[in-house]
């Protein structure tokens, strides 16, 4: 061993002669052996018989000598090794079980650093970064571009704070429309997060302001690469992005892919071009114009107490100041695992429960192992005991046993490692498409390993020490004794034994209520209305800014296409909308003053709205109430017109019919002309609201999407669509068609994410549970042959044994359920608001749950059982 | 380890007399370790039996203990032996742990005789 090395040559010396004092006793066994008449052979081999077992015994008297830590760890160690390669198929079930449950940790703790905790790879100190949110009336939004600066100017604690607003654009690649995500970023974005283009410069703090006045553009590595093929020369060239040509003045770093959980970034503009890049009219000086997402640095040292004491006082100020606009708007910071307007909200309670569920399957392994330990230790007990004998202590009998269990678990962090690094990008792939790649990566860092690490060491200690103590406590007496004894293992130790697999039924148990109630969740929300139809309408969008076409072209563009997508055969109607339900895009939103009714005195009506073409409300099949929908003549030259949703009706104009009465939007008087049944506008979970829609004629976008009621598949959509494009203009191509079923799915993600993780969890759960349940009542057949086998032989039928054993496995596995279920109802209502319209103590469900579970211990007892009804009594009772 | 070629009924030593005993066999002197598991079976008439897999961990410990020292010797056969032999310390130990046996001997014996006059 190379260990031995590592050790003073004096300890060398002194194996050597110990090697030699033992030698020596040999020989003079051998000598007095031979002189009493044996011959050398028998004597050598009768000598070696009576000494015993030579590796053994050095490694005790080893022992005595008060030895270095060092040395007591390599022997510790080396013998560990050993007697885990001895029992391959123990060591291979061991370390297997504990994979998968570190393994689980693992990647549920790479998830959330790498998207939670540090989600935005090369940007630094990202443990100060704080996210802003507007909020107003309970609901939490955007900042508007004054509101910024004014907040940047009056702060003492902050370091820095930058401006990063996700938008979009469309560039062409062959026939389909390609989106890329990119970014609106204030002057100071690439310094503040630490990150240096690798070729040019981020931007100026002149190129923040001027109404579209620096049309720059800092572009990703991947884009560098893949689009300009990695061109040395590319700093001065211009690429067309929504319509206006933008110079390219930097390359980001390779890794670096902005700041926004859960999209890479392909672009940076300055936040001069907010109106070229993000629709809806010029904000910059538009103070009641909320649009932006900012993040803040703290300075070292101040607390996010301290800081939002600031804030808050900050945004008093402007309320103060800005009655009109700011009325009832504060702002908090949040810490980056919960900034509101990525995806980092959604996905926290995910990977919450996640971390649970993980955590519960290494428990369950755990106790597999322990299960396992507990079996071996009584394969050990004559080696427990001679160590006892010769006063090895107790602790350093359990130190032994315990570095074994460290070898084991270390290996298995090792493994666990590996799945979470084959993991790390599972979530982006059970999360349903969106269009624009996905990019949540995990990150397996110093902390993920530290803490794999942790769970190491931890399950060594859960595991390890629990069969490691009843070893320790053998009884010499009575042991150097019972070496050929009947009864194997006190009964404490089969109630330790009964107790873990216990324990394992009753959490796989609680993972399968969990997971059922997922599932039928999911199932509700697949099955449930959101207030439009989502069958036989097809969804694509339109992005005429990315093609440069000014307002009267998209008009014009925009009616000719829609009667040429009307007249294709199949099409039963079609229409445009800004935003379509359940979006990842925002709707608008602005203040309103409506005639007749008083705000409270922190209100500012701004309710949601849409900018739709007429038949949209018949193409999406959304009802009206009363009124009439948009007509061709809702023009740009005819007097502004709403349909507003019935919540907006009832709040507004409670005791009134809405129809004919008139709203201020952005100094315009709008005439309620219908009133529409409510319907979901941005999920299924979402409450009633109030929601309007605008005319798309009087309220022009350049990137529109496309409804069409038809039942043509997609696919054959999607050619049509594609040649009345090209008929219009070549140059322009339509984005991905999707189903409305596809979208509305697409905002069940965090569900999707919950269900599947908790779903894989549950199935290892069950899987190690059914394996501890086979072990235990597998080694209690084999050590009560002799009772069993005695029974026979008095008489007992096979059946009566069969359901003997089956009896007590049953038992143990509803008393593990009696506890899941306990525990589930009190628990599983942490699953909050991934449920919906299920009931978290649904009875279907821990019906179900139940059913499986009891399959699985049948199926776990079933083989010990008919084994034990095959005992031979002859042989059963002959062997003892 | 069953021998069931040996005659006589064999007592383990029982755990903490071990040291008693090899400290006292070192009483009469220097003795190697198999010299030592010899005398301690002639003395006893091969009733009690020590195991060369506690008779060396004893020996060591003792020695680290101080009771015993140890030299390499050459053996009456030319063979290099380590030879133990009691330390001052160890006469010490070896008195306290007889005095302690003896209590202990007097005590079991006492339980053994009927307690016919504790009745009332």
């Amino acid at each position: 061993m190379k260990l031995s090395a590592l050790l003073p040559s004096s300890r060398r010396r002194r194996e050597a002669e110990l090697d030699e004092e033992l030698a020596a006793h040999l020989r003079m066994a051998e000598a007095e052996r031979v002189a009493h008449g044996e011959s050398p052979a028998d004597a050598a081999a009768n000598a070696r018989r009576e000494f015993g077992n030579m590796g053994l015994i050095k490694q005790i008297t080893r022992e005595m000598w008060g030895i270095l830590w060092l040395e007591r760890v390599a022997q510790d160690l080396r013998f560990g090794l050993r007697m885990l390669w001895r029992s391959p198929g123990f060591t291979t079930l061991a370390i297997f079980c504990l994979t998968l449950g570190i393994g689980a940790n693992a990647a549920v703790f790479s998830w959330i650093e790498g998207i939670l905790l540090r989600p935005y790879a090369l940007v630094a100190d990202q443990d100060r970064m704080v996210a802003l949110a507007a909020k107003t009336g309970g609901e939490y939004g955007s900042l508007s571009w004054p509101d910024f600066l004014d907040l940047r100017q009056s702060s003492g604690h902050f370091e820095s704070f930058t401006v990063d607003k996700i938008t979009g654009t469309t560039l062409a690649v062959g026939d389909r429309a390609e989106r890329v995500s990119g970014q609106i970023v204030s002057a100071n974005y690439f310094e503040a997060i630490g990150v240096r283009p690798i070729l040019g410069r981020g931007f100026e703090t002149a190129e923040e302001s001027g109404r579209n006045a620096h049309s720059v553009v800092v572009i990703s590595y991947k884009m560098w690469t893949e689009r300009f093929h990695g061109d040395l020369g590319i700093l001065g060239k211009t690429q067309l992005m929504n319509g206006v040509p933008h110079t390219i003045i930097g390359v980001a770093p390779e890794g670096f892919n902005g700041t926004f959980v859960g999209y890479a970034m392909q672009f940076w503009v300055p936040a001069s071009m907010q109106e070229t890049f993000d629709l809806g009219g010029y904000k910059l000086e538009d103070r009641g114009a909320r649009w932006i997402e900012s993040y803040a640095k703290l300075k070292p040292s101040v607390t996010r107490a301290q800081a939002q004491a600031e804030i808050s006082a900050a945004a008093k100020r402007l309320e103060l100041q800005y009655p009109e606009t700011n009325k009832g708007q504060s702002v908090e910071l949040f810490p980056l695992w919960k900034t509101p307007f990525n995806n980092a909200g959604a996905l926290f309670s995910t990977l919450r429960i996640a971390l649970v569920v993980a955590f519960f399957v290494l428990l369950i392994a755990c106790a597999n192992v322990s299960n396992l330990l507990l079996v071996r230790s009584f394969a050990r007990r004559q080696e427990m005991t001679i160590r006892l004998s010769v006063g090895a202590g107790r602790v350093r009998l359990v130190s032994q046993l315990v570095t074994e269990s460290l070898i084991l678990s270390a290996m298995a962090a090792a493994g666990g490692l590996l799945v979470a690094y084959g993991c790390r990008n599972l979530l982006a792939r059970v999360l349903p498409p969106r269009g624009v790649p996905l990019y949540l990566p995990a990150s397996i860092d110093w902390r993920v390993l530290a803490i794999s690490g942790g769970a190491c060491l931890a399950t060594t200690l859960l595991f390890g020490l629990v069969p490691a103590i009843p070893a320790s406590k053998i009884d010499l007496a009575s042991s150097i004794k019972s070496e050929s004894g009947g009864v194997v293992g006190g009964r404490g130790r089969t109630r330790l034994r009964s107790a873990l697999v216990l324990l394992q039924v009753a959490l796989s148990f609680l993972l399968l209520v969990g997971a059922g109630l997922l599932v039928k969740s999911l199932q509700r929300m697949r099955s449930a209305s959101p207030g439009f139809s989502t069958e036989n309408v097809l969804i694509s969008g339109i992005d005429l800014s990315s093609a440069g076409y000014d307002v009267p072209r998209r008009r014009a563009f925009q009616s000719e296409l829609l009667d040429r997508v009307q007249a294709i055969g199949g099409v039963r109607g079609a229409a445009y909308a800004r935003i379509t339900p359940f979006s990842y895009r925002t709707y608008s939103s602005a203040p309103i003053v409506i005639e007749g009714y008083v705000a409270g005195p922190n209100e500012q009506p701004a309710p949601e709205y849409d900018e739709v073409s007429p038949e949209f409300f018949a193409t999406m099949g959304i009802p009206l109430v009363s009124g009439r929908p948009f007509v061709r003549a809702d023009d740009e030259s005819a007097p502004p017109v709403a349909v507003v949703n019935e919540a907006m009706a009832a709040k507004y104009w409670p005791r009134s019919n809405p129809l004919g009465r008139v709203f201020h939007l952005k100094g315009r008087a709008v005439q309620v002309v219908g009133i529409s049944k409510m319907s979901k506008y941005g999920s299924l979970l979402e409450s009633s609201k109030p929601f309007f829609y605008v005319p798309l004629r009087q309220n022009p976008a350049g990137v529109v999407i496309l409804h069409i009621r038809t039942s043509l598949a997609p696919g054959a959509m999607a050619s049509a669509l594609s040649r009345e494009i090209h008929s219009l203009d070549p140059g322009l191509a339509a984005g991905e068609v999707l189903t409305m079923r596809q979208q509305v799915d697409r905002k069940s993600g965090a569900q999707t994410v919950a269900l599947t993780l908790v779903g894989i969890f549950c199935g290892l759960a069950l899987v190690l549970a059914t394996i501890g349940l086979y072990g235990v009542m597998s080694y209690a057949v084999s050590q009560s042959a002799r009772e069993l086998g005695l029974r026979m032989a008095l008489g007992a039928a096979a059946s009566d044994l069969l359901r003997l054993v089956m009896r007590h496995g049953l038992v143990l596995t509803a008393g593990g359920v009696l506890l899941g279920a306990a525990a589930a109802l009190g628990s599983t209502r942490l699953l909050g608001d991934l449920l919906y319209k299920v009931s978290p103590r649904d009875p279907m469900v821990f019906g179900c749950a139940f059913v499986v579970m009891a399959a699985a211990a049948l199926a776990a007892c079933f083989l010990p059982a008919w084994r034990a009804a095959r005992i031979d009594p002859v042989r059963a009772l002959r062997d003892r | 380890m069953t021998k069931k070629d040996l005659p006589v009924t064999r007592i383990e030593i029982l755990q903490g007399t071990l040291d008693l005993i090899i400290l006292q066999t070192l009483r009469w002197g220097p003795r190697h370790g198999y010299g030592i598991a010899q005398m301690i079976r002639a003395g006893s008439r091969d009733v009690l039996q020590v195991d060369t897999g506690s008779l060396y961990p004893a020996l060591h410990r003792l020695e680290r203990q101080g009771a015993v020292a140890a030299d390499w010797e050459v053996s009456e056969n030319s063979q290099r032996v380590r030879v133990y032999r009691l330390t001052a310390a160890g006469r010490k130990q070896l008195a306290a742990e007889r005095s302690k046996w003896d209590q202990l001997a007097v005590a079991i014996a006492g339980l053994m005789v009927p307690p016919a006059e504790s009745e009332p």
